[in-house]
């Protein structure tokens, strides 16, 4: 892959195109799916359908009702009043909506890379709903992501559950009820083994040994800070007078939600020796992991991770991208689900995150997974990593309407997603999508002629100097400068593509030292 | 259950592999592939058929052959044979780990170097070689100077000599189908924006500038291509001892007689229409290898006879107004339309989801043979390899292998491969690996 076009971030390389792109980022801004979200038709029923449960099995020329945004029944044949909204799936699959359990997609940053220690940012602040990588991954059948700061720290950002609502406003992305995460990482991208940053000093750790350390400090500065403010709360609570409160410190707060259990740990981690470390180091502190993401060595220390209760969400066959990528097998997901781990597979990529059905039916070749199990790794099973199984991840009653319906069995690569269902409101239709691509390319042509025009009257706007602030802007639109370099890692061994992602991808491989 | 079966299957699968004869001798030289469905790629496909292998070629293939005496014999009921498959764009060998600077020898330092080629840096006992073989894959090409991860971010203008080469082997030179496939050409582009690694932050640029730039390069490459020719025909006119030697230009010269094609990497439609009415003019075999926007200019492409060499089916589309589905839809597109392709990984670690892009692009409407075919013959075709490789004919190398199912789809397994005649073994790191971690007794 040559570097140059993907550094060529916004590919706007005219003034013409230039104008062309701003007509696309004004177009992108107003597109009839997304400006409105779809209604919501009080009763939906789906006929004829294959249905995966996922927890109770599946259903063949099956139904399920859907009211007020939730599954009110589901079976052979359900109770449909005459004026519900029928989808019929003759011939096709329902499946929980697919939850990606490592994603970065409707961010307009990832990664505070300046400080080994950066839990007080939070990416609930900086979602962007009008990422079309939203929009993208919904038509891939997924309705839920953890939306993951990146592995620049040892310590990351405090990151959310969302679910795909394409069309709405960032407040209405947000899982409700969903226990907030944060971000921790180990290994190569903490410490920087594959690259520098120009200008920036050399940042603590730069070892292994380091990260477990940068990690306990923090820690025994939270619980110190724990103790100080349960010590205040004791004695103003007892009624003492003229008591000065400790200091807020927004980084160790969540931190002390950590300890609490009011936050759940997501850890990056490539080599099994670093797994272990950070299970110590939260034994010590009396704090638990609740996933490991990547964790491509698990399978060697697959007996700990069950013994620890905890999830490990994985890549399907990712490997050889950086050294403690080599030991990673495709076998991974498989018998680390045989030792009794609770697995999932994740994207940690918004291309890889349209195909994860394909990516968890792979566990059926390596390890031989069954096909529930194999669908287990993209629905339920990363629903109980992210504690909202009760909620989604499989096709029950009082559940949320959350679903993906396919026209071929999901496991396979010939599988397409028809429409993606999230609260009971059909998001993604494929058929609609093709229908209103005409009439969208007509309204494009339309915005290019009227700027044409305009452009041929006023020829000053043709200079650079006019056109570059205006160029900007779709590239502020793609996220690749605001995904900064220790995220990357991950994305590396993605075949090469040409989406801002990989802009950032370039971005961080100075010198190829990745 | 199932685990347990597959693991029994896989290792008595192995077994079978370990207990053949690694290499030919003269008693174990003949295969003999019974009762398959064999799809020979080549017209037709034969429901109860017999293939017959001898001195690593297809001796025979067809229904109710008689066996040859002293061959043996692999009952194939209820599998496939298919003719192996081929990744027309790879860094096989030239790289290990991407992020160790050490393991990788794909891209040499400056911009014009049409005299280095990719099969002096393969390393036959890569790890990715056996992994990758493991999914079906019998022959590559190994493709230098195109950029990729492992570059740094720079990929020459002229990168290279592309070697085709057989999924195994004990030395480059038993590994080798053809040394010089075709010649790297990364097309330029007019950059208005690019990275500046200094201060590791964007660029813009005028338009004006990045213009003249691209103009400066594509002269730079005439510049080259015109010296070739003269080259060239001073070598033809000549004697060695009267002129002076240049490695670069005599490199080019099989480029310039239109012996060795071009491949060219560009993606933008622009790029690609320049690419291919410098190559039209300079009368030069092309190759396109990238395409995204290839779909704009299928009229100019088919009418020029420029075959591409497709990216990955699952990437996303370049424009953010693009349909979802661009990158997906694109084969069937070009195919509808004549154009002439084959589907590559462009990678080592993502070599084993070829299959999985071609299925992909299936399922968004390329017919199913096609697919086959662009991951079998028409790769060999466009290179020049159809005589050797890509179908299941007489004569042909026996460069095949015996599935238990749609060897494009995720969940089939690959029983038997072979390379140039030889049953070659299916273990690899990550089977070695799962199959030590799995034997770790509990964990105290």
């Amino acid at each position: 892959m040559r570097i140059s076009p993907l550094l060529n971030a916004s590919r706007l390389r005219t003034p013409f195109l230039y104008f062309l792109g701003v007509l696309c980022l004004v177009y992108l801004l107003v597109p009839a799916h997304a400006a409105a979200p779809p209604d919501v038709p009080s009763v939906i029923v789906i006929q004829n359908a294959t249905i995966l449960t996922v927890s109770h099995g599946t259903i063949e020329h099956g139904s399920i009702l859907i009211k007020d945004g939730k599954i009110a029944e589901v079976g052979q044949s359900v109770n449909a009043p005459k004026d519900a909204q029928v989808i019929d799936a003759a011939g096709q699959f329902v499946i929980p909506g697919i939850i990606d359990c490592h994603s970065h997609i409707a961010a307009e940053s990832i990664n505070e890379g300046s400080v080994s220690v950066s839990s007080m940012v939070n990416m609930a602040e900086i979602l962007n709903p009008e990422d079309i990588d939203i929009y993208r991954d919904l038509a891939g059948g997924v309705t839920s992501a953890n939306i993951l700061h990146g592995s620049a720290n040892s310590i990351g950002g405090q990151t959310l559950v969302i679910k795909l609502r394409w069309g709405q406003p960032a407040a209405k992305l947000p899982f409700e009820g969903a226990l907030p995460g944060i971000k921790f990482a180990l290994g190569e991208n903490v410490k920087r083994s594959n690259f520098s940053i120009p200008g920036q000093p050399k940042r603590y750790p730069a070892t292994r040994m380091g990260v477990e350390e940068t990690i306990r400090g923090a820690f025994s500065e939270a619980r110190d800070y724990k103790k100080a403010w349960g010590d205040y709360n004791k004695r103003f609570a007892a009624g003492e007078k003229n008591l000065i409160p400790p200091r807020r410190d927004l980084r160790l707060d969540p931190l002390v939600e950590v300890l609490e259990g009011k936050r759940y740990v997501h850890s990056h981690c490539y080599r099994e020796d670093e797994i272990l470390m950070l299970l110590r180091v939260a034994k010590e502190f009396g704090f638990k992991v609740r996933t490991f993401q990547h964790v491509l060595e698990g399978y060697k220390v697959a007996d700990e991770l069950a013994a620890a209760g905890v999830g490990a969400s994985t890549f399907s066959d990712w490997w050889a991208y950086k050294v403690e990528a080599y030991d990673a097998i495709p076998y991974n997901a498989a018998l680390m689900t045989r030792r009794g781990v609770v697995v999932s597979i994740n994207s940690d990529s918004a291309e890889e995150a349209t195909h994860l059905n394909q990516e968890a039916a792979k566990s059926m070749k390596f390890g031989g997974l069954s096909h529930d199990e194999a669908l287990k790794m993209v629905t339920l099973n990363p629903a109980m990593q992210l504690g909202i199984d009760k909620r989604v991840g499989t096709i029950d009653v009082g559940k949320d309407a959350d679903l993906a319906i396919y026209n071929h069995d999901p496991l396979s690569a010939y599988a397409v997603v028809q429409k993606t269902l999230i609260d009971g409101r059909v998001y993604f239709d494929r058929q609609r999508d093709i229908a209103e691509r005409s009439e969208r390319e007509k309204e494009k042509k339309v915005l290019i002629d009227k700027l044409k025009k305009s452009a041929e009257k006023k020829p000053e706007d043709k200079k650079p100097d006019a056109t570059v602030p205006i160029g900007q802007k779709p590239a502020e639109k793609k996220p690749e400068v605001k995904k900064p370099e220790e995220k990357k890692p991950e994305e590396k061994p993605k075949p090469p593509q040409s989406n801002g992602a990989d802009v950032a991808a370039a971005a961080v491989r100075p010198g190829g030292a990745l | 259950m199932k685990h347990t079966f597959n693991a029994v299957r896989i290792i008595l699968l192995i077994a079978v592999v370990c207990a053949l004869p690694p290499r030919a001798s003269a008693q174990s030289n003949a295969y003999v592939i019974t009762h398959a469905k064999i799809f020979t790629l080549a017209g037709n496909t034969i429901e109860d058929g017999t293939l017959i292998i001898r001195d690593g070629k297809i001796a025979a293939v067809g229904a109710g052959l008689d066996i040859p005496a002293g061959a043996q014999v692999i009952d194939a009921k209820g599998l496939q044979v298919y003719p192996g498959i081929f990744d027309s764009i790879t860094q096989m060998g030239l790289r290990e780990i991407g992020a160790v600077s050490a393991t990788v020898d794909s891209t040499e330092t400056g911009n014009y170097n049409p005299d280095v080629v990719a099969a002096t840096a393969v390393s036959p006992s890569s790890e990715h070689i056996p992994v990758t073989r493991a999914a079906g894959i019998t022959e590559v090409l190994a493709v230098p100077g195109s950029g990729g991860f492992d570059s740094g971010g720079s990929s020459n203008v002229i990168g290279g000599q592309a070697s085709a080469i057989h999924m195994a082997g004990w030395a480059i030179e038993e590994m080798l189908i053809k040394k010089s496939a075709a010649m790297v050409l990364n097309w330029p582009e007019i950059q208005t924006q690019t990275f500046d690694f200094a201060t590791f932050s964007r660029k813009e640029k005028p338009y004006a500038d990045a213009k003249q730039e691209y103009d400066k390069q594509v002269t730079e490459i005439t510049d080259w291509v015109e010296r070739a020719r003269h080259y060239a025909q001073v070598m033809e006119k000549s004697s060695a001892a009267k002129y002076d030697r240049d490695l670069k230009l005599e490199a080019l010269a099989p480029v310039v007689r239109g012996e060795l094609p071009l491949l060219v990497f560009a993606d933008r439609s622009r790029e690609i229409r320049n690419a291919v009415e410098f190559c039209d003019k300079q009368r030069l075999r092309m190759i396109l290898a990238g395409g995204e926007e290839a779909y704009k200019v299928k009229d100019l492409l088919r009418s020029k006879d420029v075959p591409v060499i497709l990216r990955p089916s699952l990437s996303l589309p370049p424009e953010e107004d693009d349909p979802y589905d661009r990158m997906l839809s694109q084969p069937a597109e070009l195919a509808a339309a004549g154009v002439k392709f084959a589907f590559a990984s462009f990678d080592n670690s993502f070599a084993r989801r070829l299959g999985q892009n071609a299925a992909n692009a299936v399922a968004y409407g390329l017919p199913y043979e096609e697919a086959l075919k662009a991951v079998t013959i028409y790769p060999a075709r466009i290179f020049g390899l159809d005589d050797q490789v890509g179908t299941l004919e007489q004569g042909k190398l026996a460069n095949l292998i015996v599935t238990n199912g749609d060897p494009l789809e995720l969940t089939t397994d690959v029983k038997y491969l072979f390379i140039r005649g030889q049953l070659t073994s299916m273990d690899n790191r990550h089977l070695r690996l799962y199959e030590k971690y799995s034997k770790r007794p509990k964990a105290q």
